[in-house]
């Protein structure tokens, strides 16, 4: 009788190693998985049995006994029929959370290098015909066409080519390159191979955020393990190191050429012109993974699922303040309320949702009245927002939309490449502007006390009185340094909530089309979408239809 | 640690694109990147110090300074933030006695703010020596607190 614990970043945080040890002490054979991917279920602990693996969640190491005797109040059933599963399409997450990860014989068991055999098959060009009729496009967030980027590769002319896969994974509310590389490193490394005799490459690079400590050890013993599977192609990790920019394709390369992470003007496009100024192919991690099922199942299996341009399945994340949350691979099309409310069950504290946030940092914050969107590149954009890496972050009513978009100039604040003015100085003036509106609005008295008296803006009032009373002194005393100083003392400012909205959008305007990057670029969406929803954070009434609610 | 780099740069190789790694090889060994290695590094990989320096400061993970002999992670970004993670913060802050971002005047403990662990359905997260630690509350917090004095 196997026992399954998973050994993904998540589930050890909630405790599974000690619940493992446990049942290694009572002399049980533990297999370490990755995770399934519901983080409500965890610690999670699968018994096989000849009805098949029978799920007990969450369980601690006291537990031991009542799992085995089949008597735990947590006893779930066939893990596989469970609603949260059964309703899934997992074409890349198909052995996530099944198979111990490191075991080649299990990989092979499941359909492994069945893709990367049937590539091998055929020739180059036909392999990229195959991965463009899928339909495929690209999921670290601007849905490129994965196959039209292969085959401009294919077509460059030179010797060194490079694949290298993005797994900085930078966004919060996103884990689906994490659980993947964790739970199923091999489909990443015949993605890459795929993509390596797809292009005529001969060594790849995976770039791992360094938070992600677990997935850089699996990764590497994976990679040592199939090295000769997929020989003559070379693998490395390279570990990042804390900068979020470095997720942009172009910061990604110099990054692991060993510069600081700033972004190049393209063109020229990495497809040509990429690592070492050689043609490049720069894939997420989720693209590179969903490839082997399109080579062992057919571009057609894959293309089959869908909506509009949306080809395939995406890995949904639900995150953030969310009763169920964790992966859930699905067809594009399905809504974004039946994600949160049918699939997540609401928010984890009870209370009414109020906004989710879709894409990360640089994501547009929706109300619940926009949860008929369906999951899909086109409509998303149409509604002023993006799908980006598919992660969903779930706030309840006690969200102060203000702090968020003071945030998200904070955050781009903090991670700027330094390249644009607008991104690099414009986020510090909108943190600033964010603090002079949440001076100046009334106070929003239904929200949790300790959320709306945020200590740091509160500082930065301080600061801005006394900066403002040193100006006034020197006055007329301070020649040209001093007068031009003076020239942005807060007292020249007029701080009223009007007047600072409306710099607030220009700012924003001025970010949206004077940056390089997404960046400096995106950052306005969070921001621009919190006020336009949200706008009685930012004390102006509140949208006609919450108002009449 | 002029024997270790080199002894480094023997193995690895000493190409600029080794810069980032060999960075995060003597952070481990030394727990840092002093300023007075800089030049040492510049050297084995034949590298202007303006140029590692510029590099160095760039990454939020090179520390120039020590840490304190216990690091905690707090994780800030939205995710963890949509689970209370700003009052874990202050709590955090108030029960470990250092501020978000300083090392305790006696050296025992670092807090440092993360953005994102992947661990986003579970928060408020963090890292405590490495070690990941989910749902954190004030039951955690103290038990991180008793982990840190021992
Ligand atoms: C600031 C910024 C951060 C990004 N972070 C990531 C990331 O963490 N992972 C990722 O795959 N793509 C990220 N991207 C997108 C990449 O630039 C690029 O589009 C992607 O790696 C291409 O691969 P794909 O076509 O497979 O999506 C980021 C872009 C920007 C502007
Ligand atoms: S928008 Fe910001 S991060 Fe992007 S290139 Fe410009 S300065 Fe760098
Ligand atoms: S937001 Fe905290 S772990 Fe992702």
């Amino acid at each position: 009788m196997k026992i399954y614990v998973s050994r993904d970043m998540a589930s050890v945080a909630l405790g599974a190693d000690a619940v493992a040890q446990a049942f290694a002490d009572a002399g049980r054979e533990v297999i370490r998985t990755g995770s399934r991917g519901l983080f409500s279920i965890e610690p999670l602990v699968e018994v096989e049995t000849a009805q098949g693996r029978i799920g007990y969640g969450p369980v601690g190491p006291g537990d031991v006994a009542a799992v085995l005797d089949g008597s735990h109040a947590n006893r779930l059933g066939p893990v596989d029929q469970h609603p949260f599963f059964a309703g899934q399409q997992r074409f890349t997450f198909a052995r996530c959370g099944v198979i111990d990860p490191v075991s080649l014989t299990e990989y092979a068991a499941q359909d492994g290098w069945k893709g990367l055999e049937a590539a091998r098959a055929m020739t180059p060009q036909a392999v990229v015909d195959a991965v463009k009729a899928s339909g495929l496009r690209g999921r670290g967030g601007a849905g490129f066409p994965t196959g039209i980027k292969w085959q401009t590769v294919l077509d460059a002319p030179a010797g060194d080519k490079y694949i290298v896969c993005n797994a900085d994974e930078g966004d919060s509310g996103t884990f689906a390159d994490r659980m993947l590389m964790e739970g199923d490193p091999y489909c990443l490394i015949e993605g890459m191979a795929i993509a390596a005799h797809a292009v005529g490459a001969r060594h790849g690079y995976i770039y791992i955020r360094s938070e992600y400590p677990f997935a850089i050890a699996t990764m590497r013993l994976a990679i040592d393990h199939a090295a000769h599977l997929i020989a003559p192609f070379t693998l490395e990790v390279r570990e990042g190191a804390g900068a979020y920019v470095c997720g942009e394709e172009t910061a990604l390369l110099d990054s692991i050429e060993g510069k600081r992470g700033q972004v190049r003007a393209k063109p020229p496009l990495p497809a040509l012109k990429g690592l070492f100024g050689q043609p490049t192919v720069i894939n997420n991690v989720l693209s590179l993974a969903a490839v082997p099922f399109i080579l062992a199942e057919g571009a057609e299996a894959y293309a089959a699922v869908g909506f509009g341009r949306s080809r395939g399945t995406m890995p949904v994340q639900l995150a953030g303040n969310v009763r169920h949350g964790g992966l859930y691979e699905i067809g594009f099309g399905i809504t974004l309320g039946e994600l949160v409310n049918d699939v997540g069950g609401g928010t984890a504290s009870g209370r009414p949702v109020r906004a989710v946030q879709v894409g990360g940092p640089l994501g547009a914050y929706f109300p619940p009245s926009m949860f008929h969107l369906p999951f899909d590149y086109e409509a998303f954009a149409a509604a002023g927002g993006l799908i980006g890496h598919a992660g969903i972050t779930v706030f309840d009513d006690s969200v102060d939309m203000a702090h968020m978009a003071r945030f998200a100039m904070e955050f781009c604040a903090a991670e700027s490449c330094g390249k644009c003015t607008p991104c690099r100085i414009g986020s510090t003036r909108g943190v600033e502007i964010v603090d002079r509106i949440m001076a100046a609005r009334p106070s929003i008295s239904r929200r949790h006390p300790d959320e709306s008296q945020d200590p740091e803006s509160r500082n930065a009032r301080l600061d801005d009185a006394a900066l403002d009373a040193d100006f006034r002194q020197h006055d007329g005393k301070g020649g040209y340094l001093g007068k031009a100083l003076y020239s942005r003392a807060p007292s020249r400012i007029d701080t009223s909530l009007d007047a600072q909205t409306t710099l607030l959008r220009d700012l924003c305007d001025t970010m949206k089309y004077g940056s390089l990057c997404a960046l400096g670029g995106f950052t306005p969406y969070p921001v621009l979408s919190a006020l336009d929803y949200f706008p009685e954070d930012f004390g102006a009434p509140a949208p006609l239809k919450e108002a009449a609610e | 640690m002029e024997e270790f780099i080199e002894g480094w740069t023997a193995r690895h190789g000493a190409t600029r694109d080794q810069l980032l790694p060999l960075l995060h090889a003597v952070q481990e060994e030394a727990g840092y990147v002093a300023d007075a290695v800089v030049p040492v590094i510049a050297r084995a990989l034949n590298l202007s110090r303006a140029d590692v320096h510029g590099v160095v400061t760039f990454y939020h993970d090179f520390r120039r300074t020590p840490a304190g002999r216990h690091v905690v992670k707090l994780c800030r970004a939205e995710s963890c933030q949509a689970r209370g993670g700003a009052a874990i913060e202050a709590a955090a802050a108030q029960r470990l006695g250092v501020a978000m971002g300083e090392t305790r005047g006696d050296g025992a403990i670092s807090l440092e703010p993360v953005y994102c662990l992947g661990l986003c359905a579970v928060g408020p997260n963090a890292l405590v020596d490495g070690r990941p630690v989910a749902r954190i509350d004030g039951a955690a917090l103290d038990r991180i607190a008793a982990e840190v004095a021992a």
